[in-house]
């Protein structure tokens, strides 16, 4: 047999097509079967219509249409934004271009940032249909917007453009985007419902509205007008840095001296801190970074690890916030009308010099089956995560809870809980470990699964106080039908049956009772007219006076035989500022108010009122109320103060 | 208003007195009364059957089930207080509808209202007869030559053969059996039957049983109604007749014979009016189960469990029922009275009754 040379070989080498690529690896990329296709299409195009918002600052208005193509597997999805539009030289790379994007580079919170998604898309339609993508876009308002038919040369990874044409559109700036693809709308149709209300639970600013096929329309309303704070951009961490990316930072550095090069070009460098990694790298700090050999770089990447640097700064994060997921759920958990939403937010901090943070969110009761698994919400930057839950970071850290200590079922205290619980977290990061390209799941990584752990606990020890208060009242509050129901019955119908005077009952009253009953009322007033202050919202309350103003009334009634008297704590919930406090608090800070209660006589009651501004309706329903220099177990509807 | 209701009302305003005297001495208001189950239950040697014991349980508006309880039975009470100034009396049922309108004190079903009744009988040592309280239910039937006087509501007098006078479904038993109601005359019987079936009742009136051997047939109607047990406890102690119990054989049937001769756990307060000390028991026993070799069923877990709960129930302890009711437990089987059709239509009246009742010594051979 004639032996093959290199030469036969090279004949076989040759450059593979994107669309080969995409051919084989559609799986990873989320194109596995024309139901993940449909939700992945819809997920790429609504993504970056939402990023593309908040890059402008604008509150995003998403429309999403899906219709019946020509074949019965074909769907026409139509997807809309009013973000600012996309210049016309770049719609055909942007759309066009496998792996050609602007977020890929930039670290910072954004939920794109590969560049494969949109332009698979337009791949995958151009594969299973023969047909083509068409992007309408507006950049200014005054022009007409530009209407582009698009396809793939995918021997090239370029974009041929077939038609362009302009035209007039309603819209003051925005991109739509229009594909036909091969698709399962029936089986598709649940996910797709989920993925757009649970974005909209995480981007409560954001209104997205969704037309079926049959015409019916479904509208996930805003539940905020604040657009989140603009993620920075920050250098990259040198903790989080890989060699071949720092070999190509150095190479390309305009810093002529190794410290001024790790100070540029790196977070987190002070002096210090340079010239501790230099010493540990053995590696003089005035050298020319670009002239670093191969071992000098590896000996810097190898200092990065050794030496203690300072965590990122976190502005390069925009978590959601406690107030406004609360807001979100319960306005999507209306029809559960469950007993409590609880929230926890941890501090950001960072893997692999990669900042971090972790939100959750917990709604507990209503509706919801007490038998069933509890419901996991999974999102990364504000993305949610629908497939893949049992390999999620997210699904691993509450299985490694106890869950049974908060109130839920749990087989000997491992795995997902039963009960009717429905747990959100959100992990937002610059760099999100997913597991695969398909972005489906979030790696096991400690620092993440801890920080998940932390914030559940949290979440959950506010659970099981919630169960346990409320369970108190409970049993106190048929002692209230009893004494303002009952017994006044029972003293009537005995004396008119002797034809007698009706006996004194507050001697019995505090007798049968036996507790201080703290009881809270909330209720919320519209002001006009007058200016309310809001740590949400930065435009200027002067300028629009006006808003919501939150009246807790807080009942303390001495169920006791003696006098009473004690210090009284009520939590101020975040976001919200005080107004009028009466009486007067002995003490203020920014998170709680604190009374001094001398002296109820037994059988009396005292009101204590206080004002917040800042909150929305439903922000909070009740107090978290403390005492301290009484004995807890007397009192009903507070706990005992632990300090602060 | 006669002397008796006098006593009644003032026993009802005992109770209100006990209440309202708690509220003005600044305690909270309380009942205590027996508690009512088998733990509490003691053989009374004068009256020769059980009665309650020493155990009480207090009813305390400390609790809201509690208060509850108070409030209804102030409510019932004061209901019973009007109807006998009224002179009007009404069944349990239509009490359990008239305390719909009591508000916070109405009951949530039949069997709430009909226990406090009892309650109250217990508190006051009186009958519900005395607070014009009756059952939607009469007694049962009765077949049998005796002669019965019993004053109609139209306040004659009226004398009922219980065989001439009546058709096959025999005498029917008033819920008031009373002397001022029910007065026994001439009879000419030598035991009475309480059977638990109709169907076994039927079967003995249409073979003649009542004639052939000269007995009294009661029907129970299965577990009887206070007139029924009251019935045959006045007519055996008055004509100083023996009293056997014919029954299905399973654990609810020993109740129901418990009830006829030692008085029921629920009633214990009026055992000594209520229950029959001389009534023995027939059958069909577990024994006879084998000794006659009768059609069965097996015992299920409920039967399982109310056996064993008779094993500890003081009514059941002597040699006879430990040794009956272990059989049953180690057959696990039950029977009932018509098995015995196995063997024909006669064969109950011709075989099976002629020997048990010899065995017991009531007929001779």
């Amino acid at each position: 047999m004639a032996k093959i040379t290199a030469v036969d070989l090279a004949k076989k080498q040759k450059e593979i097509s994107v669309a080969e690529f995409f051919e084989r690896n559609k799986h990873i990329l989320g194109f596995g079967n024309p139901t993940r296709a449909l939700v992945t299409t819809i997920k790429e195009a609504v993504d970056n219509g939402l990023d593309a918002c908040e890059e402008v600052s604008l509150l995003p208005e998403i429309i999403v249409q899906i219709s019946k193509g020509e074949d019965e597997n074909e769907c026409i999805i139509a997807i809309e934004d009013n973000g600012p539009g996309i210049v016309k030289e770049q719609i055909k790379h942007i759309f066009g271009r496998l792996l050609y994007g602007s977020r890929f580079h930039a670290i910072r919170q954004s939920r794109g940032q590969q560049g494969i998604g949109i332009s698979a898309v337009v791949l995958y339609s151009q594969l299973t249909t023969g047909k083509h993508a068409t992007v309408t876009s507006k950049s200014q308002e005054d022009f007409p917007a530009v209407i582009m038919e698009l396809a793939i040369d995918t021997n090239k990874n370029r974009a041929e453009v077939l038609s362009k044409t302009l035209d007039h559109w309603d819209k003051p700036t925005g991109t739509r985007i229009e594909v036909p693809i091969q698709a399962d709308y029936t089986r598709g149709r649940r996910y797709i419902y989920d993925y757009l209300r649970n974005t909209s639970i995480v981007n409560p600013h954001a209104k997205i509205t969704f037309i079926e096929p049959d015409g019916s329309i479904h509208v996930f309303d805003r539940t905020s007008d604040v657009i989140p704070a603009k993620s920075e951009e920050i250098k990259p961490h040198p903790q989080g840095i890989e060699l071949g990316t720092l070999i190509k930072i150095a190479k390309n550095s305009k810093a002529r001296k190794l410290s001024s090069f790790l100070k540029t070009e790196f977070v987190s460098m002070g002096s210090r801190t340079t010239n501790l990694v230099c010493e540990t790298a053995g590696l003089d700090q005035n050298m020319n970074p670009v002239k670093m050999s191969r071992d000098q770089i590896l000996a810097l990447h190898k200092a990065f690890q050794q030496v203690k640097i300072m965590a990122p700064p976190m502005n390069c994060l925009s978590p959601i916030g406690e107030t406004l997921i609360r807001r979100s759920l319960k306005q999507e958990t209306q029809e559960i009308s469950p007993e409590f939403i609880i929230t926890s937010s941890r501090p950001p901090t960072a893997y692999a010099g990669n900042p971090f943070q972790v939100e959750v969110g917990l709604v507990y009761g209503g509706n919801l089956s007490k038998d069933d698994q509890i419901k996991i919400m999974r999102f990364a930057n504000r993305v949610p995560l629908l497939y893949q839950q049992g390999g999620c970071v997210i699904t691993q850290a509450i299985s490694n809870i106890d869950w049974r200590r908060y109130g839920l079922e749990q087989r000997s205290g491992k795995g997902i809980p039963n009960g009717p619980a429905i747990i959100l977290v959100h992990v937002a990061s610059t760099q999100i470990p997913f597991t695969s390209e398909s972005k489906e799941a979030i790696a096991d990584i400690s620092e993440i699964e801890n920080e998940i752990k932390l914030a559940l606990r949290a979440c959950a020890r506010n659970v099981e106080r919630h169960i346990r208060k409320k369970d108190r009242r409970k049993k106190t509050r048929d002692k209230f039908v009893l004494i303002t129901r009952i017994l006044p019955e029972i003293a009537k119908k005995s004396a008119s049956m002797l034809e007698k005077p009706l006996p004194p009952l507050d001697p019995v009253i505090t007798k049968i009772m036996d507790v201080i009953w703290i009881e809270d009322l909330i209720e919320y007033e519209t002001v006009k007219g007058i200016p309310v202050q809001t740590t949400l919202l930065e435009s200027d309350p002067l300028k629009n006076p006006q808003g919501l103003i939150t009246k807790s009334t807080i009942v303390v009634a001495n169920y006791k035989d003696k006098p009473q008297h004690f210090f009284l704590y009520a939590l101020i919930p975040q976001d919200a500022i005080v107004g009028v406090a009466s009486p007067e608090p002995v003490k203020k800070t920014d998170t709680y108010l604190k009374w001094k209660l001398e002296d109820i006589p037994p059988a009396q009651k005292i009101d204590i009122t206080f004002e917040l501004a800042g909150l929305q309706k439903g922000d909070f329903d009740e107090n978290d109320l403390y005492v301290s220099q009484i004995n807890p177990a007397y009192v009903i509807g507070a706990d005992k103060w632990e300090g602060e | 208003m006669n002397a008796k209701y006098h006593d009644v009302l003032e026993k009802i305003d005992d109770i209100a007195e006990k209440i309202y005297d708690d509220l003005t001495k600044r305690n909270i208001p309380y009942l205590s009364l027996p508690t009512r189950t088998k733990s509490n239950i003691y053989f009374n040697e004068k009256l020769n059957v059980w009665k309650y014991g020493k155990n009480n349980v207090q009813r305390s508006a400390k609790s809201l089930d509690g208060a509850y309880m108070l409030l209804r039975t102030m409510y019932m009470a004061d209901f019973i207080k009007e109807m006998i100034k009224v002179n009007k009396s009404s069944t349990l049922r239509e009490m359990y509808y008239i305390s719909e309108g009591w508000d916070l004190a109405k009951f949530s079903s039949q069997n709430e209202s009909n226990l406090l009744a009892e309650d109250l009988e217990v508190i006051t040592s009186l009958m519900r007869e005395d607070f014009k309280l009756r059952p939607e239910e009469d007694g049962a039937r009765v077949i049998g030559d005796i002669t019965i006087e019993e004053i109609t509501r139209n306040n004659t007098k009226r004398m009922i053969h219980c065989q001439d006078d009546v058709g096959d479904s025999g005498y029917s038993i008033p819920y008031n059996v009373e002397p001022e109601k029910v007065a026994f005359k001439k009879s000419d019987v030598d035991l009475i039957v309480a059977i638990e079936t109709g169907g076994m009742f039927d079967r003995l009136v249409e073979n003649h049983f009542d004639e052939d051997y000269r007995a009294l047939l009661v029907h129970l109607k299965g577990q009887p109604a206070r007139s029924t047990r009251r019935f045959i406890k006045r007519l055996s102690e008055e004509k100083n007749l023996p009293v056997v119990v014919f029954t299905d054989c399973d654990p609810w049937s020993f109740r129901i014979f418990a009830s006829v001769a030692y008085g029921a756990i629920k009633t214990a307060h009026i055992s000594e009016y209520l229950a029959s000390p001389s009534a023995s028991y027939l059958g069909v026993t577990p024994s006879d189960i084998e000794n006659y070799d009768l059609p069965t069923d097996k015992l299920t877990d409920e039967d399982i469990k109310s056996l064993k709960s008779e094993l500890t129930d003081p009514r059941f302890q002597d040699s006879f029922w430990k040794h009956e009711i272990k059989l049953q437990l180690k057959l696990g089987k039950k029977s009932e009275q018509q098995a015995l059709a196995k063997y024909g239509l006669d064969y109950v009246t011709d075989t099976y009754l002629p020997e048990k009742l010899s065995e017991m010594g009531m007929i001779k051979k």
